[in-house]
């Protein structure tokens, strides 16, 4: 194995596991210090340069960061990243003056954003600043997309959504609402932008075409009928409702049903638990309720007596697990008939673009979803990208906003007339800790603390009405206690090898046994000779050159490392350092300041 | 010296001994010592063997004198009982406690000052009671903990931080516990702890009196160019005449070893020490050739490693006294004092 090259900014950054695993890499450890200083404000804009919406990911991000976090390697339970972030949120000042703002002259380059949900606003929010001209057009007559038809209220309150969007439009774009775009061919001959952007999202429902399907007016598409719920067109539904599909809208569906007057609601799931596309979280904030989680139950037809659907009948399957922890088709073994009154079907969408004509150059897949660069979000015709759900199938908020970034950085590289692929590289700035002999300028000790638990609203409090948030936030101690339970990975540990005596001072100190001395090898075989298992091959070895003294390496296995700083203050010569690590991820405005530079330096 | 404590967390799949402890369990607090320095390194050592021999804390006893070398049994064990003792009198305290009670693992730790200079006397006498215990030189050639003085292991020519350079024979504890009948007589690095280990893993299940010579680097008073007991130097003259693999009674001989090199000599309790030799001819049986062959070394200026003499046959001292190996504090009052009588008639024996 060769020496790491810890240059190479990918290096330090994939040892900030949360960062690394954000779609947007956001500065997580950064933001969580901050919170423990209590500079709620500089913690939400940090958030904010990466995330743009600190305020509604706090609440429900999708949150990839938690399951990557270092602590849930070392203990059960991950650090409450998101939730602190809603920290930050609730907790901030006025950030008026902190906003950016559009120059009082554009640049005079016209951009269209063809939908309002969180992709386009994502793209508004960087180049609103740089002077471009934004139009966004919206179907509906309210901003946010999904986030506001779909997340329901007592998880996502109106009043958040509003002020971070606003933030944002506010700066000047040009939001044409109740404009639902029907011909992009039109658009492109017919109005002159330099730009267009398509942040759709994936609006259609899938089917589940059984016998009956359309005999009764109570079988509901899920994210339609959150979407009526949302406008207020459904206001009540049944007392037995069944939602079929286990995924993160069917708990959106099953909780709003609880709050329209169902007192009987089972969640339908084909497959075992392990094997449920809904996150842990959500099954549980749905299990607190006292919703009825079935497994192994495939629907087989809908069941209608005299025009009134009085229930649904399920095929009981069993299914066999491979070590491997695959699963198999599984086999019927029984069947039964669950009596309901409505259904619900959540089992996931499709994207749906029949208003672009298949003759203008924009390519599509087989699966009908468009054909786009995944690093520069544009599609086969110039000057056209997508982002969001629209591009790739549905995802989540955080990887529209991380598409809003990449295709925002293009749309200026493209209306300048440069070369998309051309991007300034990621990069790694290194600044040492040591504030003193023993001294660090971060909190370096372990906390033994257990992940704080979220308070909620009381049980029966909560169904009063559709829009009380459930989740109270943590109190001031909450917080307090669970900024200290992040290992700060940010502060990494460097190490310089020519300075290294070989004492192994740093290697009888870890706590975590994650340094070894020995002979050079090929990566699997240094593996096997490590202080301590060194099993999880997902976490990098960090291997010095030749050691001074015996010319065997120092060899780190990141895997566990607790960032205790204990290394570097026992090793007598400084050869372990700890240094923080900023990784520098470029947007748009860096593209357009390096321009800037760029030409003033051959003027 | 740390502010922080080592944290309260491990590896979650550090391995278990026996007594399903982990290595950490065996810990003490935080060195005090100044970083990197080589005692440090033996502590881990110490804390690694123990382990391994799964030995119950409370049934362990660490003892000591003064100097750098002298805190060490405060950072290893925490739940095994302690001593730190009088300058030099390390084994006047051992031989008392081991007298009491023969059912504790003795672990002393002590320095070329605290056992060379002004504890030469207890040094030697130990030896010749053969004391069953583990007794552990962090060797530096120095007094560290007084900041620098050279200490009667100084080699002739090494130079210190400051002043000339040393001018007086050393004494090498190595050939003097030869020639003093010493029982179990290896030497170590503490910057080598694969060979370390098992020399300190044999020395606390020998029966008898088990000194352990380990070159432990001053990192503050004693590791500049022209020193003989720094890290570099160590390196470059370090000679590993036998290498020492520890097997428990328990485990099999796993390591392939060629055939005629091999030595296995087995331990009162079961175990088996088996030696590879580097050098063919070297026999660790034989005191006479083991103190040859150190001489010649020396004058090689090598420092020669490993297990370099075993006698398994030579008695303790409770079997030289012929005193009783229970513990004293189990043997009933009345049989443990049998009264005024009998110490009269005892002594008319003697009349
Ligand atoms: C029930 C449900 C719950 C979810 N919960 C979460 C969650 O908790 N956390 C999370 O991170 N993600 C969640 N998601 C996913 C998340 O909402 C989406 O991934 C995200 O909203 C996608 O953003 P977008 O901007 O790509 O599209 P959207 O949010 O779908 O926005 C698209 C917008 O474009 C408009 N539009 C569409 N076609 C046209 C047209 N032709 N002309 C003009 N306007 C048009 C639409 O009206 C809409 O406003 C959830 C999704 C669902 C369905
Ligand atoms: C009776 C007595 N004399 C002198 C001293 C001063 N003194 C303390 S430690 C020490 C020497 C320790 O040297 P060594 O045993 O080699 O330990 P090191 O610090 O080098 O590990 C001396 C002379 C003392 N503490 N007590
Ligand atoms: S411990 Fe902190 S810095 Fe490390 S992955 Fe978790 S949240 Fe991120
Ligand atoms: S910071 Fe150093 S001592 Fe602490 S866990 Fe990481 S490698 Fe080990
Ligand atoms: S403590 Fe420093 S000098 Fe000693 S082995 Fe570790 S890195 Fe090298
Ligand atoms: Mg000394």
């Amino acid at each position: 194995m060769k020496s790491t090259d810890t240059s190479n900014p990918d290096y330090f950054h994939k040892v900030v596991d949360c960062q690394w695993a954000c779609p947007a890499h956001t500065d997580v450890p950064g933001y969580i210090r901050l919170i423990a200083q209590g500079q709620f404000t500089d913690a939400y804009m940090l958030n904010r340069h990466s995330n743009i919406f600190p305020g509604i990911l706090g609440r429900v991000c999708d949150r990839p960061c938690e399951p990557a976090c270092r602590r849930g390697r070392i203990e059960d339970k991950p650090v409450a990243i998101c939730r602190l972030k809603r920290v930050a949120a609730d907790h901030r000042e006025d950030i008026t003056d902190r906003l950016p703002r559009a120059p009082a002259k554009t640049n005079g380059k016209k951009v269209a954003l063809i939908g309002a949900g969180c992709a386009s606003l994502a793209v508004a929010n960087d180049l609103l600043p740089l002077g471009y001209e934004i139009t966004i057009f919206e179907a509906h007559d309210t901003t946010g997309g999904l986030m506001r038809t779909n997340i329901p209220q007592f998880r996502l309150p109106p009043k958040v959504l509003d002020e971070e969007i606003n933030n944002i439009v506010d700066m000047g774009a040009d939001l044409k609402i109740n404009h639902r775009i029907e011909s992009m061919k039109e658009l492109l001959d017919n109005d002159n932008y330099d730009a267009v952007f398509v942040g759709t999202g994936a609006p259609r429902g899938k089917e589940l075409k059984l016998p009956g399907r359309y005999d009764s007016e109570n079988i509901y598409i899920g994210i339609d009928w959150l979407e009526c719920v949302a406008f207020e067109h459904i206001k009540k539904i049944g007392k037995k409702v069944l939602i079929i599909g286990v995924g993160n809208t069917a708990m959106d569906c099953c909780r709003s049903s609880l709050r329209l007057g169902a007192t009987d609601v089972k969640v339908m799931a084909r497959k075992p638990r392990a094997f449920f596309k809904a996150s842990a979280w959500e099954l549980e904030d749905a299990e607190e309720e006292n919703v009825e989680i079935m497994v192994n139950h495939s629907p087989k037809e809908f069941v209608v007596e005299n025009g009134k659907l009085t229930g649904m009948v399920f095929e009981q399957m069993e299914y066999t697990i491979d070590e491997k922890g695959r699963i198999d088709r599984g086999k019927v073994v029984g069947e039964v008939t669950i009596p309901c009154d409505d259904v619900i079907l959540a089992i996931g969408q499709d994207n749906a673009f029949p208003w672009i004509e298949r003759d203008i150059g924009i390519e599509f897949d087989e699966w009908e979803c468009p054909v786009v660069n995944e690093t520069t979000m544009m599609c086969s015709r110039d000057g056209v990208f997508f982002g969001g759900d629209s591009a790739f199938g549905p995802k989540n908020i955080i990887w529209a906003v991380a598409h809003g970034h990449e295709a925002a950085i293009s749309i200026d590289k493209y209306c300048s007339g440069e070369d998309l692929q051309e991007r300034l590289p990621r990069g790694v700035n290194l600044v040492s800790q040591k504030m003193g002999l023993h001294e660090w300028s971060f909190s370096n000790s372990y906390d033994a603390a257990s992940r704080r638990l979220m308070p909620h609203v009381d049980l029966k409090e909560r169904f009063k009405k559709i829009d009380i948030e459930v989740e109270l936030g943590f109190t001031a101690e909450q917080a307090a206690a669970e900024v200290e339970r992040c290992l700060n990975c940010d502060i990494q540990t460097v190490f310089t090898t020519k300075l290294c005596i070989e004492c192994d001072a740093c290697i009888d100190i870890c706590p975590v046994d994650c340094l070894t001395m020995t002979e050079a090898g090929d990566e699997a075989d240094l593996r096997s000779r490590l202080t301590a298992p060194a099993e999880n091959t997902e976490q990098m070895l960090y291997v010095s050159d030749a050691l001074p003294q015996t010319g065997r390496v120092m060899v780190k296995d990141e895997d566990l490392c607790v960032h205790c700083s204990l290394c570097a203050e026992r090793c007598p010569t400084g050869a372990w350092d700890m240094r923080k690590s900023a990784i520098f991820i470029p947007q748009a405005e860096d593209e357009v300041a390096s321009r800037e530079s760029r030409s003033a330096a051959s003027a | 010296m740390s502010y922080i404590a080592k944290p309260n967390v491990s590896h979650p799949k550090a391995p278990k001994n026996e007594l399903g402890l982990t290595e950490r369990d065996y810990e003490g607090v935080v060195s005090t010592l100044c970083a990197g320095c080589g005692h440090d390194s033996v502590t881990a050592a110490i804390i690694q063997a123990v382990f391994e021999l799964g030995i119950e804390p409370y049934k362990m006893c660490k003892i000591s004198g003064i100097g750098c070398s002298s805190k060490t049994p405060a950072y290893f064990a925490s739940q095994s009982h302690g001593f730190n003792s009088v300058h030099g009198r390390m084994p006047s305290v051992t031989t008392g406690a081991n007298a009491a009670n023969s059912a504790l693992t003795y672990i002393g730790v002590s320095g070329d000052g605290d056992s060379l200079s002004i504890g030469m006397g207890q040094f030697a006498h130990v030896i010749r009671r053969n004391l069953d215990m583990c007794y552990v030189i962090e060797n530096n050639g120095v007094y560290g903990l007084t900041k620098g003085q050279y200490s009667a292991t100084a080699d002739v020519g090494t130079v210190g931080k400051k002043g000339p350079a040393n001018k007086q024979m050393p004494i090498d504890p190595v050939s003097t516990a030869i020639g003093l009948g010493a029982t179990y007589i290896a030497r170590g690095f503490s910057g080598a702890k694969e060979q370390l280990v098992p020399l300190i893993k044999g020395a606390i299940m020998h029966k008898g009196f088990a000194l352990l010579d380990v070159i432990s680097p001053c990192v503050t008073f004693n590791d500049h160019e022209g020193s003989t007991k720094s890290y570099a130097h160590t390196r470059e003259h370090y000679h590993r005449v036998i290498k020492t693999d520890f097997v428990r009674p328990s485990e099999e001989i796993v390591a392939a070893y060629e055939a005629g090199d091999t030595m296995p000599i087995k331990l009162h309790d079961g175990s088996k020490i088996v030696f590879r030799r580097v050098d063919k001819d070297y026999d660790p049986t034989s005191r006479a050739a083991a103190f040859s062959y150190l001489r010649d070394s020396v004058n090689a200026g090598e420092i020669i490693t490993g297990l370099l003499y075993i006698d398994e046959e030579t008695g303790d001292m409770h079997d030289l006294s012929g005193s009783v190996s229970e513990p004293l504090s189990k043997i009933p009052y009345e049989e443990l004092n049998p009264g005024a009588d009998q110490l009269a008639s005892l002594m008319d024996q003697y009349r």
